[in-house]
Order: C-alpha cells, then sequence, then structure tokens
C-alpha cells in the first residue's frame, strides 16, 4: 500500500482523511483505486482525459511527478505521495 | 633560542596600561570580524599572516607587543610565533575583544563604515559576521516591498522594519476592519476604518523612525503591477487571490524581482522564494489557478490567526537572507507547514521550459541578458 497525503481542501471529499492508502504498481493506478474509493475526489484530481489536472501538483518522495512519469510512474510500496493543490490566501 | 618563551597572557586592564603606555596592538582576526568593531590604534594582521607582517609592523623586537583576536586562542599562538621570531615583551589579551566589549571598554569601527554600524538599535545584528556593519549597511540600503498589509504582511513589516530596512513600501487598498485583528497585529482597535497603509505606516515608525515607508494606497492590478514593483529590490507576496498573485509574478519575472512567496490555508502554509530565470516561477509550480470552489480564500475558509503569522516571518526570514546574501534561499524548494501535525515538509521545484512567464522563448530578450550576465 502506498499512503498518500491529501490536502485540507480535499480531505472532506476522502471521509475526512488526511491520508489515504491504495495499492497500484503505477502512481495512475493507485490513484485510480483513490478515487474509485473516494468518487468525490475524482474531479478534483483528474481531468475528463483520465490526466492530473494542471492546478494539482503531485509529488513523489519530493519530486513533482511532473518531471517523471506522470501517471505512469512507477511507485513502491514505501513511496510517499503528496497531493499539493494551489493556494492563495494570505490576508 | 631563549630559554623560555616571553609571553605573557593578561587582562583587558592589564592590556589597557601596556597600550597607553606606547605598545604596539595587534589584532590577529579575520577581515570580516574586523569590520564588526576593533580597538582603537590597533593594526589588523589575520593569523595566516602574522609571520610575514609583523617585522613590517613592528620592525623593533624590544617594543612590548599587544595582540588580541575574538576570545584569545588565536592571539596566543599568534604571540607564541612572534616571541620564537626573537620578539622580547610580547601578550595575549585573555578573552580577546569579545571579554574587552563585555567589560564596556571603548573600541571602534573602521573609517568608513556606514553611521547606522554604529547605532546600538543593531547591537545583536552588529557583532555577528553574517551581518555585521557591513550586512546593516545593505539592509538600510534597501527597498522592499510588500503586497498586502494583511496576515502575512503584518509580522513581515514588523520584523523587517525591526531589522533596519531602509526602505518598506506598502501596497493595500483596504481599510482595518475589526475581523483582521485576529491576526493582523500591525493594525490596533483604535485605527478601525483607517487605510491600511496609513496604520502600518503609523505601526512601522513607531517601531523604527528610521524606517522610510512608502504607502502604496491602490489595488494591484495587471495595469499597474509594473509600475507598483519598480525601483524595489525584492517583493514579498502577501496578497490573497490567485489572480493578483500571477500579475505579481508575471511582472516579477519581466523585472527579475525576486518574490518572497508564502500562502496559508486554515492550519497550513506553503513558502517559497521564485528568483526569475534562477529558479522557477509561480507559473512553473502552478501553471493554472485551481477553480474557485477548490481554493477557497481565509474569509470564506477561515485561518487560524498564529498561521500566516509564522509564514509572514519566515517569508521576512527568507527577505533578510536575500538581502545579506547569506544562507541558502528557499529557490527552487517549497516548505510546507502543517500547524496541526506540527510539521515541515520540503518539496522540490523546477523550472518548466515551456512556462508561458519564463520558459524557454517567453520574454526572451530578459531571459537572455540575465542568463548572459550569470553564465
Amino acid at each position: 500500500m502506498t499512503a498518500v497525503r491529501l490536502p485540507p481542501v480535499l480531505r472532506q471529499h476522502a471521509g475526512d482523511a488526511k491520508q489515504v492508502e491504495a495499492s497500484g504498481s503505477t502512481l495512475g493506478e493507485v490513484m485510480t483505486e483513490i478515487v474509485t474509493r473516494h468518487p468525490g475526489l475524482r474531479e478534483q484530481l483528474l481531468a475528463s482525459d483520465g490526466e492530473l489536472h494542471r492546478f494539482v501538483n503531485v509529488y513523489l518522495n519530493g519530486l513533482d511527478v511532473r518531471y517523471l512519469n506522470g501517471l505512469a510512474t512507477p511507485i513502491g510500496e514505501r513511496d510517499t505521495v503528496i497531493v499539493l493543490p494551489a493556494m492563495a490566501g494570505g490576508s | 633560542m631563549p630559554d623560555q618563551l616571553q609571553v605573557r597572557e593578561i587582562t583587558p586592564a592589564e592590556a589597557q596600561q601596556l597600550i597607553d603606555s606606547g605598545a604596539a596592538l595587534i589584532d590577529t582576526r579575520e577581515v570580516n570580524e574586523w569590520k564588526a568593531g576593533h580597538l582603537a590604534g590597533a593594526t589588523l594582521i589575520p593569523p595566516i599572516e602574522v609571520a610575514g607582517r609583523i617585522e613590517q609592523v613592528v620592525p623593533d623586537h624590544d617594543k612590548p607587543v599587544v595582540i588580541y583576536c575574538a576570545a584569545g586562542a588565536r592571539s596566543m599562538r599568534a604571540a607564541i610565533q612572534l616571541a620564537q621570531m626573537g620578539y622580547r615583551d610580547v601578550s595575549s589579551v585573555a578573552g580577546g575583544i569579545g571579554r574587552w566589549k563585555a567589560e564596556g571598554r571603548p573600541w571602534e569601527l573602521p573609517s568608513g563604515t556606514p553611521a547606522v554600524a554604529t547605532n546600538p538599535r543593531y547591537a545583536r545584528h552588529l557583532v555577528m559576521p553574517e551581518v555585521g556593519p557591513e550586512g546593516q549597511g545593505k539592509l538600510a540600503q534597501a527597498k522592499v516591498l510588500f503586497i498586502g498589509a494583511g496576515g502575512l504582511g503584518s509580522p513581515g513589516l514588523l520584523y523587517l522594519a525591526a531589522a533596519g530596512v531602509g526602505t518598506i513600501g506598502i501596497v493595500d487598498f483596504d481599510v482595518v476592519d475589526l475581523s483582521n485583528l485576529q491576526r493582523q497585529v500591525v493594525h490596533a482597535e483604535n485605527r478601525i476604518g483607517m487605510k491600511k497603509t496609513a496604520s502600518a505606516a503609523m505601526t512601522i515608525n513607531a517601531l523604527n523612525p528610521d524606517v522610510k515607508v512608502v504607502q502604496h494606497d491602490q489595488m494591484l492590478t495587471d495595469s499597474n503591477v509594473d509600475t507598483l514593483i519598480a525601483g524595489y529590490d525584492l517583493v514579498i507576496d502577501g496578497t490573497d487571490t490567485f489572480e493578483t498573485r500571477y500579475w505579481l509574478n508575471d511582472a516579477a519575472v519581466r523585472s527579475a524581482t525576486p518574490v518572497v512567496h508564502a500562502s496559508v490555508f486554515r492550519f497550513e502554509g506553503q513558502l517559497t522564494v521564485f528568483v526569475p530565470f534562477q529558479g522557477p516561477c509561480y507559473r512553473c509550480l502552478y501553471p493554472t489557478p485551481p477553480p474557485p470552489e477548490l481554493a477557497p480564500g481565509c474569509s470564506v475558509a477561515g485561518v487560524l490567526g498564529v498561521v500566516p503569522g509564522v509564514m509572514g516571518l519566515l517569508q521576512a526570514t527568507e527577505a533578510v537572507k536575500l538581502i545579506l546574501g547569506i544562507g541558502d534561499p528557499l529557490v527552487g524548494r517549497l516548505l510546507i507547514w502543517d500547524a496541526l501535525d506540527g510539521t515541515f515538509d520540503e518539496l522540490e521545484l523546477r523550472r518548466d521550459p515551456n512556462c508561458p512567464a519564463c520558459g524557454v522563448g517567453a520574454h526572451a530578450s530578459v531571459g537572455d541578458e540575465l542568463a548572459a550576465a550569470t553564465a
């Protein structure tokens, strides 16, 4: 199982969980399992073509998966995935 | 070779007597330490140069010599070197200039150091070699622009003013509201309804009247952003909307101005430093804004008051590092803080070669010039 950390703004779609776990050999498989289990997350994370939204950054062990292989990036059980959406608050 | 080398360790009081009666005074520290202050009449000879330069400075081997350093170790080694070279009356000051200063004895700064360097307000900066008179002078020369005198801006404005940043510009069109005061500590209850720029300027000048505050009492827009940031060395982004963050980013890339970026949401914060063409820009990090329902502002989602406080202070920290040129700025690194967990995480950011703002081909003239200048 790979642990995927969710930002606060997405937790309501995952039963208020901070972190969800899923299995898969690629990031795409892990994401698919997560959005299947928590359907509310699908449109927040994935575009209609199944790719990651451009406004959602996903980091595998601290590195943006855009610079790896995106959803095709191989993933291991001990890897840490962080989902990070843009936030603008400052006042 | 004499049987016993003539080296004594003396107290600052004994050193004072010897200096008064005409002993040669040698400071054996590094140049950056010397710049933070030295004894009157001393000659600087860094440790590595002692053997080579002492005879030029003190030709007479019979003349008494007093040597000091920061704490007494380097001066003792230098004193032994001198005795071995035949100097007959050499003394090392126990505890060095540190003890000398602690005893309240007089010292001075090298000539030509800025006036700010003698201001006791900055004493805690001046004693550190990483800041010192030179760094304090850089702070006094610095021009920093804050976008927003709100949650992020409040602590940052206070600490940059306290640090002695010479010119602080503030962009804000809003007025102080009671609901701001849960976190916007640069304002006060008796200023509700006052322009935030005026309120912040009041607080800043009460803390440090030396700071020149420039009040830009207007809303940052796509059409005025270039004019607003012109002339500032760096910008601190404490805005509250994606729109203003993208406008600011694009203008900062156009003018190659560094931006210290932070954003907050409820119990979490993000922080990074965008130095155009050296690291990624905001558009490299977030190419497109999320839909509004995914990114509510603080007024809708709420924010724990201390969260912008902490993030604003981390912004001020990065700004001071950039001005002084010390440490590793958060360029190409995103720090994310979870207040409830009490954890910081660091993510690696990279420049996007296809970035519409700073990528290859975008604003090529500015980017190429800079690339050529920094190559």
